[in-house]
């Protein structure tokens, strides 16, 4: 498979922001793709795959953060990543998505 | 060459390499390194890198720690410590500037946290307490390979730290600890109780000792004077290698007395008896005169290893001392710290004033399997000599009668498994606290013996706290209070016909000798190293003397002209002590 890069643009709609438990979650699955990944909010940017550097972006609820990967999986960890800022990182997704319904 | 003055804890000389021992606040002082232990730094971040993970593995996969919300947080440390752009960090800082790894996790993991706590998020700036914990747990880590070398000493040297903690005084060799010098602490620390009793010179409170010590220096710590040299230069070193060999001319000038009794000139004998915190301590005391031991404190057995002591823990420690005096009497005092101390008691509450809290018997009367534990092996090593158990901290009746009741349910379980035990093994009390002074007349009936702690007593009565700078002039044996205080328990005592001692720090006092033998003491217990001096006291005074001493002492008012008349009548018996 051929590098490549994609990108997106996501806004963090859960009221607590990127917390504990979400950018537990958020870096634990940036990390299970290879390829670099980035996020940036304003003119930081950040490996999404550093708990310490995420917890710097002090991602609030509201915030817009840009997601960029460059692999060879790196359309998967956009759609992945996309998939669980929009779910409201919920760890049930059934719940998620019944809420997305509704 | 710098000279540092602080307080005097534990005398004599010493004379050797400084080593350094890092706090316990982690306040770690810059370090450089050779270009050429770069690796080696790194390759020790790593390794703490390692374990703290193994750890956090370990802590989190606890049943009852999975369940709670406790759980997040040990996650969130441990992505922490799998994020390599964190540890980059780290690894380039000791690269770049050549500095220990300690150093390096201190400096990082301050950095990040104090860019937490300033984010305007009340979340994010929590994660700084988060980033505080990683570093200690590294620095654990990384400090406990130094705690390793101080085990593994091949050298003499004098230890310099900011404070001891009692696990890392019980953990040195002390055959090659030659002396201790501390920036904080106080005469009742535990660098001080500890020093005295291995009769090593200390010197505490120096304040700052984090300025550079220069490496291949050498450091006096005068534990007469209360000085510390840094780098001394030759004639310094030079007078105190004199001062030195005239204190060891001294010192054994006092153990040639070793053999000969403690009598007084008129032929009243004064039973000494030492102070201990290990059991290998007790031949020290056979050593220095002792006969027997006067108070064995065990919080030792609680404080080292992490884990609540077995029974068989507390039973060979307490067989070994017993075993040391050969048939001398041997006073166990039960576990006497508060419930904050017990690193395994998972004591959470906040105590404002843990001097007036939740500790010692207290304590004791409310972990019952923790006390009976400790008592079961007490009794157990009650038949292989003249053991004694001593209830610390009783401020009432009451006390003492849940404390003896719960001795006698252990004696029952004992009875059950045909163990035997000392049926008569005499049960005591320290007399430590104004209410059980004033209520000593109550007590006495109900105790085999009385010991006098006067460390706690002279704190409580007087509201002082030896440690606190700003009050510590305020503390004083000499206080009439006090003297009040023992004179009443002195009396009930004799009337009740129980035994009595003296084992806090007044007995180990030559200052204080005539006036505790004119109000009738005649047992005193004390730091080991000291028996030898109280001892020349005692064969250069008579009972007459000291009974004369003691009344004209009750007829005076204030603490300042009892203690100068005190000093005038030691130095006119016993001129080379000062």
């Amino acid at each position: 498979m051929s590098k490549s890069t994609h990108e997106i643009e996501v806004e963090i709609r859960n009221p607590e922001g990127l917390h504990m438990r979400p950018a537990m979650q958020f870096v634990d699955l940036a990390n299970s793709f290879d390829s670099d990944i980035s996020v940036s909010h304003q003119d930081v940017s950040v490996d999404a795959k550093s708990i310490m550097q995420m917890t710097m972006l002090a991602a609030t609820c509201g915030t817009r953060l840009k997601i960029t990967a460059t692999g060879a999986d790196a359309g998967q960890a956009i759609q992945a990543l996309q998939d669980l800022v929009e779910n409201k990182f919920s760890d049930d997704p059934e719940a998620a998505v019944s809420e997305k319904e509704g | 060459m710098e000279i540092r003055k602080g307080i005097a804890v534990s005398p004599g000389i010493a004379i050797a390499k400084p080593m350094l021992i890092d706090s316990r606040d982690y306040r770690i002082p810059r370090r450089s390194i050779l270009q050429s232990n770069r690796a080696r730094e790194i390759q020790r971040l790593r390794k703490a890198f390692a374990t703290a993970i193994s750890e956090l593995e370990e802590i989190g996969s606890a049943q009852d720690v999975k369940q709670s919300k406790i759980q997040d947080i040990f996650a969130v440390h441990m992505r922490f410590l799998r994020d390599r752009s964190f540890r980059k960090r780290i690894t380039d800082f000791i690269s770049n500037e050549l500095v220990t790894a300690e150093y390096a996790v201190s400096t990082i993991l301050r950095e990040i946290a104090s860019h937490f706590a300033g984010i305007d998020d009340s979340y994010i700036s929590e994660r700084a307490a988060d980033i505080y914990d990683i570093e200690k747990r590294l620095l654990i880590r990384l400090l406990g390979k130094r705690q390793e070398e101080v085990d593994h000493l091949r050298e003499e040297v004098v230890i310099l730290a900011s404070d001891l903690t009692p696990t890392q005084t019980a953990g040195f060799n002390r055959s090659f600890v030659k002396g201790f010098a501390t920036e904080k602490g106080g005469r009742t620390s535990h660098t001080a109780i500890v020093a005295r009793s291995l009769g090593i010179p200390a010197v505490v409170a120096l304040g700052d000792l984090s300025s550079e010590v220069p490496p291949d220096c050498v450091v006096i710590v005068d534990g007469n004077r209360g000085v510390v040299v840094i780098d001394p230069d030759e004639d310094t070193l030079k007078q105190y290698d004199q001062y030195a060999l005239q204190m060891t001319q001294f010192v054994s000038k006092l153990d040639e007395l070793r053999e000969l009794p403690a009598d007084t000139r008129d032929g009243t004998h004064i039973q000494l008896m030492g102070n201990i915190e290990f059991p290998d301590e007790a031949q020290f005391v056979t050593e220095k005169g002792g006969e027997g031991i006067g108070l064995y404190r065990t919080e030792f057995l609680y404080l080292y290893g992490g884990q609540e002591p077995t029974e068989e823990d507390h039973y060979e420690a307490y067989a070994e001392a017993v075993r040391a005096v050969s048939g001398k009497p041997v006073v166990i005092r039960t576990m006497d710290i508060g419930a904050d101390k017990l690193p395994h008691a998972g004591w959470h509450a906040n105590e404002s004033n843990p001097v007036l809290g939740l500790r010692s018997i207290r304590y004791c009367l409310q972990a019952l399997p923790l006390f009976k534990t400790q008592l079961r092996a007490i009794l157990r090593a009650s038949v292989l000599g003249d053991v004694r158990v001593m209830f610390p901290l009783i401020t009432n009746l009451q006390e003492l009668r849940q404390a003896k009741m719960i001795l006698r349910d252990v004696m029952e379980d004992l009875d059950e498994y045909a163990v035997p035990y000392n049926a008569e093994m005499p049960i005591g009390i320290m007399i430590e606290t104004p209410s059980s002074a004033l209520t000593a007349s109550l007590l006495a009936n109900e105790s085999s013996f009385f010991s006098i702690g006067t460390n706690d007593l002279i704190q409580y009565t007087l509201a002082v706290d030896r440690a606190n700078e700003h009050v510590s002039t305020l503390f004083s044996g000499a206080e009439p209070a006090i003297l009040r205080l023992l004179r009443s328990v002195i009396q009930d005592a004799h009337k009740a016909g129980i035994g009595l001692s003296v084992c806090g720090e007044l007995a180990s006092d030559p200052e204080f000798i005539m006036l505790l033998l004119g109000m009738g003491i005649r047992i005193l217990s004390l730091a080991p190293p000291m028996i030898p001096e109280i001892k020349k006291v005692i064969r250069s005074v008579t009972i007459e003397e000291c009974n004369q001493l003691s009344r004209k002492v009750a007829t005076m008012d204030s603490h300042r002209q009892i203690k100068n008349y005190l000093r005038d009548a030691t130095m006119r018996i016993l001129p080379e002590t000062f």
